[in-house]
């Protein structure tokens, strides 16, 4: 009796969790099934599996006259390498000098850190935009991508320099007597043992840059130079009613991220989560 | 021993100070003054009015809305985000089957940007094509238009919703996870009974990370922006305005900069008051 009792609530446990697994992928695979097919084969039946697999809505996304998606995604690649490349350099010289030197300087910049957590990108925008668009960068990749890297650098800093702290600091005295200077413990040892924060940090940083609208929408302009964030909403409002090149238009823009997760799941996971607990 | 020599710190921290100074602390400071200043269309000319945006605020009819807005949009977190998502981690950690599987899948909507999950919503709520009037006329309903003036926030939030369960899903799993196996087995000895296992151990061992989840996804909501605008742009006639994108389109769609700075500076004021708020609270609540 006990025993069966057990059973159904195992059987309610298990059928909210696959319920809660469905809520989860359908959205995306009701897109992916209706990009490989015409809005009129939509209209008719919008959850049937494509009569063939027609990949015209593909071809047309990245055949419009007026917008470029093709280069969007160059484009995109550009901007999240670049903030990635500035957040992991710039971060880890700040977060060796603040991590592994015995100084009094330290604190203060770490509390300064936290601080800048608050700071929301809404509370700078206005500003950086009006230096963006001052400054000779204004129009190249880099109107955004150094606005984005300093909207990540006290992040990435803090998660770097505490990472430092907690390797062991028999190494350095080691090379130290060995006679080798600051800089070259930095690249010899700090950076080889911190790694596996790098990558997190970088992987962080990398979806969060690529998925970014607001900041893409103020600092560029030009639509030559737009991320494919900023574009999939122009697809939209320009060519919107064709439902399957939307359907197509909304897939591939996720492909990139999802093949990432695919590759390195649970360093993407722990890429995202690493700051939660902290708060 | 460790590394010495101020003079190395410097060089090691000033070209991200000098980056965090000009992007970040000097722009606050800008729109510290920008919100008390006429200023339109960027101008290189601004000038001072005082409280004047200040005193517009409370005119505004859009912002009791926006306000209400976010109010719907922190209660739904504390819903979703906080309760269901605890519950899906104590219902997957006492399932025995599947953890990799429902971790996997439950984390994905995450790394996908919100312009796609607005877009997708955007298609799943159209009327002739729409997944959900799809649903309705297999179930023999009459096709609805879904965003009204009424319904429009609602609908905006739920990608936001739905999007982040499964981001605090993990967090809490993980944090379960994090529990001594001991503390379960003395209390299993005693003979404790599942739901009271959850209320007396899991929950009250997780307190830590509760507290700095809610911090986080409260202060979290004024920062929500992508879906919204994305969606409904704020519409029909105001409906779904947030502080983010009321502010964004005074910014930029009307060119009132001093205006949209003010806004700006409500954002910052009351997130970091409910972040230190709440902190405070939940902590001494958590200590007693």
């Amino acid at each position: 009796m006990r025993k069966k009792k057990l059973k159904i609530s195992t059987i309610c446990l298990y059928a909210v969790l696959l319920i809660w697994l469905l809520i989860t992928v359908i959205p995306i695979l009701w897109v992916f099934i209706n990009s490989f097919k015409s809005s009129e084969e939509i209209l008719l039946n919008g959850v049937a599996l494509p009569s063939a697999l027609n990949f015209d809505n593909y071809h047309s996304i990245f055949s419009y006259p007026d917008v470029n998606m093709l280069r969007s995604f160059l484009n995109s690649f550009f901007i999240s390498g670049g903030v990635v490349l500035g957040v992991v350099c710039l971060g880890g010289l700040a977060a060796f000098g603040l991590g592994r030197f015995d100084t009094g300087i330290g604190r203060i910049i770490d509390a300064l850190m936290v601080a800048c957590l608050l700071v929301p990108a809404f509370a700078t925008m206005i500003p950086n935009f009006v230096t963006v668009s001052r400054l000779p960068i204004r129009e190249t990749y880099l109107a955004v991508i150094v606005p984005q890297v300093a909207g990540n650098l006290c992040f990435a800093i803090m998660l770097l320099s505490s990472y430092m702290r907690s390797l062991p600091k028999e190494l350095d005295e080691a090379a130290i007597i060995d006679g080798a200077g600051p800089f070259q413990v930095l690249r010899r040892i700090t950076v080889p043992l911190s790694k596996p924060m790098f990558a997190t940090v970088g992987i962080m940083v990398f979806i969060w840059s690529y998925n970014d609208l607001i900041t893409s929408l103020v600092y560029i302009s030009d639509q030559k130079l737009k991320p494919v964030c900023v574009i999939l909403t122009m697809v939209s409002n320009m060519h919107g009613t064709d439902y399957g090149a939307m359907m197509a238009a909304i897939f591939i823009t996720v492909v990139p991220v999802l093949i990432l997760y695919m590759l390195s799941q649970e360093l993407v996971i722990k890429g995202l989560t690493a700051g939660a607990v902290k708060g | 021993m460790a590394l010495k020599g101020k003079k190395y710190v410097w060089l090691c921290i000033t070209p991200a100070m000098l980056l965090i100074m000009a992007f970040l602390i000097y722009p606050l400071i800008k729109t510290v003054i920008y919100s008390f200043s006429s200023w339109y269309n960027f101008s290189l000319t601004s000038e001072w009015i005082g409280l004047d945006n200040y005193q517009r605020l409370f005119s505004d009819r859009v912002m009791p809305v926006a306000f209400r807005n976010t109010a719907i949009l922190i209660a739904g977190v504390l819903v979703f985000q906080i309760g269901f998502a605890l519950l899906l981690a104590i219902m997957v950690d006492s399932a025995h089957h599947g953890f990799k599987i429902f971790r996997t899948v439950y984390f994905f909507p995450i790394v996908i940007s919100g312009t796609a999950i607005g877009l997708m919503f955007t298609l799943i709520y159209k009327y002739e094509y729409g997944l959900l009037n799809y649903f309705m006329t297999l179930f023999g309903f009459d096709k609805q238009v879904w965003i009204t003036p009424k319904t429009a926030i609602f609908l905006a939030l739920i990608p936001v919703l739905w999007q982040y369960i499964g981001f605090y899903f993990v967090i809490f799993l993980t944090g379960i996870s994090k529990i001594p196996e001991d503390i379960y087995e003395s209390a299993m000895m005693d003979g404790i009974t599942p739901v009271k296992k959850i209320f007396y151990i899991t929950i009250p061992m997780l307190k830590d990370t509760l507290v700095s989840t809610i911090v986080l996804v409260v202060s979290g909501c004024f920062r929500v922006f992508d879906t919204i605008y994305v969606i409904t742009k704020g519409g029909p006639m105001n409906s779904s305005q947030l502080l983010s994108t009321y502010m964004y389109q005074t910014a930029f769609e009307k060119y009132n900069g001093g205006y949209a700075s003010a806004i700006a500076m409500v954002m910052i004021i009351i997130g970091v008051l409910l972040t230190i708020g709440l902190r405070k609270l939940l902590k001494a609540d958590a200590e007693d």
